[in-house]
C-alpha cells in the first residue's frame, strides 16, 4: 500500500478544513449565486 | 463498450451539474445551497442552469479580494476550494477531466464531427501552466483597481465556457443585459468560435492549451490514489494507444503523464495484450485478478 496518496489527500483535507472553519465556504456561495458579468463578458 | 460508459457518465454529470430547469421560466440562475460546492470540472456558475460553484472562477475572486480581505483581517486565500481540488487531484489525477467536465464532454462531441484531423504539438502542453499562474493567481492579485480589488482575468479574457454557457444564455433570457454588451463580449465570443472550430479539427484543444483546472490536477497524476500500471513484457509498442489516445500520450512512453485525462480508453479500448492496467492505492486491477506481475509505474 503507498502512503504518499493518503498524505496528499490528508493535506490537502486539511487545507479544505482550515478554509471553511474560517467562512470561505459562505464566501464561495455569495459570488456564485450572484450573476458574474465578468465571466459572461459584458463586465 | 468503455467508451459508451464514459459517454454516459459525461452526460449524467452535465445534467446534474447543471440540474436547475426550471431556468427558463425564473429566467435567472440558481441562487440555492448548492453553489457553496465546487464542481470537479470547468462549468461556470452563471450558467443558468448550474447548481455549483466553478473552482476556477471561486479561485479567481479570494485572489482578486485578498488584499481587501486582508485589511479587514478576514484571511480567505481560498483554502476551501484549493484543498477541495487537491482531494479530488489526490484520489483521481485528472480523471474528472476525462469523466466529469461538461466543456470537456463538448470538445469530445465536436471532435465526432468527420473530417480532416490534426494533432497539437507538445510545446502547447505548456499553455495551461502559464494560463494557471498567470491568470489564476499572479495578475488577480497584482493588477487592482483603486479600491484594492482585482479582476477574474480568465474569466473576464479568455474562458470559452463562461461564453457559451453564461453569456449567450443570459442575454437571451435577460434582455437588459444586451445593452451592457460591447467589444469584449465579441471578442469572447470569437474565442469561443476558435475553439469550436479547432475541438472539430484536434481533439480537446482547450484541455491542452489553456485549462488552467486540468493543469491544477495534472500535479497529482503520479501521485494519486488511482493510477495506471504498464507491464512492458506484454507491450508489443504497436502504438494503438497512441492512435487512440485523446490527448496523444505514448503510454508506453510515460504512464501516469501530466496531461492523461485518465479516459481508460488506452487500457480498454487499445491495448489487446493486457499491458496496461489500473491500481488503486498499491492494489492493483491484475493482483485482484491473480495475475499481477512485473508492472511499472513513472
Amino acid at each position: 500500500m503507498r502512503k504518499g496518496p493518503f498524505i496528499v489527500i490528508c493535506a490537502f483535507l486539511l487545507l479544505c478544513l482550515i478554509g471553511t472553519v474560517s467562512g470561505e465556504v459562505r464566501y464561495v456561495l455569495e459570488k456564485a449565486v450572484s450573476i458574474c458579468l465578468d465571466c459572461i463578458g459584458i463586465g | 463498450m468503455r467508451q459508451y460508459l464514459r459517454r454516459i457518465i459525461q452526460a449524467l454529470s452535465a445534467l446534474l451539474l447543471n440540474g436547475y430547469w426550471y431556468f427558463p421560466i425564473s429566467r435567472t440562475i440558481y441562487q440555492g445551497q448548492l453553489k457553496s460546492i465546487c464542481c470537479p470540472g470547468l462549468n461556470c456558475h452563471s450558467c443558468p442552469a448550474a447548481i455549483t460553484a466553478c473552482p476556477l472562477g471561486a479561485i479567481q475572486n479570494f485572489m482578486a479580494e485578498v488584499r481587501v480581505s486582508l485589511e479587514a483581517a478576514r484571511y480567505h486565500f481560498g483554502f476551501y476550494v484549493l484543498g477541495w481540488l487537491g482531494i479530488i487531484g489526490g484520489l483521481v489525477g485528472r480523471m474528472p477531466c476525462g469523466w466529469v467536465c461538461p466543456f470537456g464532454l463538448i470538445q469530445d462531441l465536436l471532435f465526432k464531427i468527420p473530417g480532416r484531423k490534426i494533432r497539437i504539438p507538445y510545446i502547447f502542453s505548456y499553455g495551461p501552466y502559464i494560463f494557471l499562474v498567470l491568470t489564476i493567481f499572479i495578475l488577480p492579485i497584482w493588477v487592482v483597481d483603486a479600491f484594492g480589488y482585482g479582476f477574474l482575468w480568465f474569466c473576464k479574457f479568455i474562458c470559452p465556457a463562461g461564453t457559451l454557457e453564461a453569456g449567450l444564455p443570459l442575454l437571451i433570457l435577460q434582455p437588459t443585459l444586451r445593452t451592457m454588451v460591447g467589444h469584449l463580449f465579441y471578442i469572447k465570443v470569437a474565442i469561443l468560435f476558435f475553439f469550436v472550430a479547432w475541438s472539430v479539427l484536434a481533439s480537446r484543444p482547450f484541455c491542452r492549451t489553456v485549462c488552467p483546472l486540468g493543469a491544477f490536477y495534472s500535479f497529482f497524476n503520479r501521485v494519486s490514489l488511482f493510477r495506471l500500471r504498464y507491464h512492458p513484457e506484454k507491450c508489443t509498442h504497436c502504438e494503438l494507444c497512441y492512435r487512440d489516445c485523446p490527448v496523444d500520450i505514448k503510454f508506453y512512453e510515460s504512464p501516469n503523464d501530466s496531461r492523461c485525462i485518465r479516459c481508460l480508453v488506452c487500457m480498454r479500448q487499445s491495448c489487446a495484450f493486457g499491458a496496461i492496467s489500473w491500481e488503486m492505492g498499491g492494489t492493483s486491477e491484475l493482483f485482484v485478478q491473480g495475475r499481477g506481475k512485473g508492472a511499472t509505474m513513472k
